[in-house]
């Protein structure tokens, strides 16, 4: 079973995202800022990453540069799923390391299609 | 609904569009055409239909069969038959019309243009290798009213995060407001014509691919064979059909046989039924 690493400051929504991965099989693991994100990854690094982008303590983009700039780990997917759906964010995330991108509202669909295309569905 | 009225709209709509409707779907009826009576001023469902009995009103009649044929349609749809189409029909293609350079796509029920535009957009991925092609692209739809938003090109946001990889959205779209436009380059490439399956497909020519996929599904077996077989008299002898994953060829006509390996694609066979000689380079 792949696991998922659920990054959001909301609990609505990390709640409504674990409910559609677990359908998909995925073990799901939440995480409730990108400092809180890297702990948990720390301990263990899961398959993919759905990241929130704006969070309070670390946000979703300085954990990704973080995390794709530590050395000696396997790297996970980092799938985006902010409400941030302007191109130029959307260029920011690919360029510090995100694999897709997901625009906030999403739905199990989308979820499916997007972790299909990198692979894990 | 009652049952005259059920009758009515079943053989209303098997006829125009081949659409069969079943009692146990009557559901459909309700939530895609009470949307569309309330839109002409009627109180619902059953005014329609008095409607449509009484006054045969074509304008009507065509939008009550857009409001039932139009589906959900998506980028990559299912993904495999796109890889089937890059990784072994196009490549195969490529070798076998190298001395004309000329490729012909049908994509038979284009819907609001993802399948088509999906197909174009592999293409110019490796444009390298096609850029001194001629490269025909037609989608053809039973409904005006989709055709016209294939052609705009314009998407919302759900609809270009279903099945698009961002770095292609990124690539070949461009945001206008809350939408998501596709380049002109690609739009391009694809022609539409509004086509009702159940009727001639003279004047389309001959093609090297085609699509045909979730619209068999909603037909009759007769109307199934009847597609099938008009296609294959427009398909090249080495040329290939895309079904949908739940449609095949088996017990309708036996004119196409599966490709080996490659779900959902079938190769056109020969008098003796057999995948014709010039189509088994596609079974590898």
């Amino acid at each position: 079973m792949k696991s998922c690493l659920v990054v959001d400051d909301s609990k609505v929504i990390r709640k409504v995202a674990r409910r559609i991965l677990e359908e998909l099989s995925f073990e799901t693991i939440e995480a409730v800022d990108g400092r809180d994100a890297l702990d948990q990854c720390n301990r263990s690094m899961p398959d993919v990453v759905l990241l929130d982008w704006n969070m309070p303590v670390m946000n979703g983009l300085d954990f990704l540069i973080e995390l794709r700039q530590t050395p000696g780990i396997q790297q996970p997917i980092v799938v985006f799923c902010t409400t941030e759906n302007d191109l130029s964010h959307i260029k920011i995330a690919l360029e510090a390391g995100a694999d897709e991108y997901i625009m906030k509202p999403f739905d199990r669909e989308i979820i499916e299609a997007k972790f299909a295309q990198v692979g894990l569905v | 609904m009652n049952s005259e009225d059920f009758e009515l709209m079943r053989d209303l709509l098997k006829t125009r569009s081949g659409l069969i409707i079943t009692p146990d779907k009557v559901y459909l009826l309700e939530s895609r055409l009470t949307p569309l009576a309330r839109r002409s001023g009627l109180e619902g469902l059953d005014d329609l239909v008095a409607k449509i009995r009484t006054e045969r009103n074509e304008e009507l009649i065509t939008e009550v069969v857009d409001a039932m044929t139009t589906n959900e349609s998506f980028f990559f749809r299912d993904k495999n038959p796109f890889d089937a189409m890059e990784n072994s029909i196009l490549p195969a293609l490529r070798e076998s019309r190298a001395d004309r350079k000329h490729l012909r796509i049908w994509c038979a029920a284009a819907s609001s243009g993802q399948e088509p535009y999906s197909i174009a957009l592999i293409m110019k991925e490796k444009w390298e290798m096609w850029k001194d092609w001629r490269i025909e692209i037609l989608g053809t739809d039973i409904s005006r009213k989709i055709l016209d938003k294939a052609r705009r090109g314009l998407y919302s946001q759900f609809e270009v995060q279903r099945g698009l990889p961002v770095q292609m959205m990124i690539k070949y779209f461009t945001q206008k407001g809350d939408l998501w436009e596709l380049s002109e380059d690609i739009r391009s490439m694809v022609q539409y014509k509004e086509l009702n399956l159940l009727q001639s497909f003279d004047g389309l020519g001959r093609f090297d691919v085609i699509f045909c996929r979730n619209v068999l599904i909603y037909f009759d077996t007769d109307n199934k064979a009847s597609v099938l077989d008009r296609m294959y008299e427009h398909l090249a002898p080495d040329g290939s059909v895309f079904l949908g994953a739940a449609e095949t060829v088996l017990g309708i006509t036996n004119r196409y046989k599966p490709v080996r390996g490659l779900r959902g694609v079938y190769a056109p066979t020969d008098a003796e039924g057999n995948i014709a000689p010039a189509a088994l380079s596609l079974t590898g």
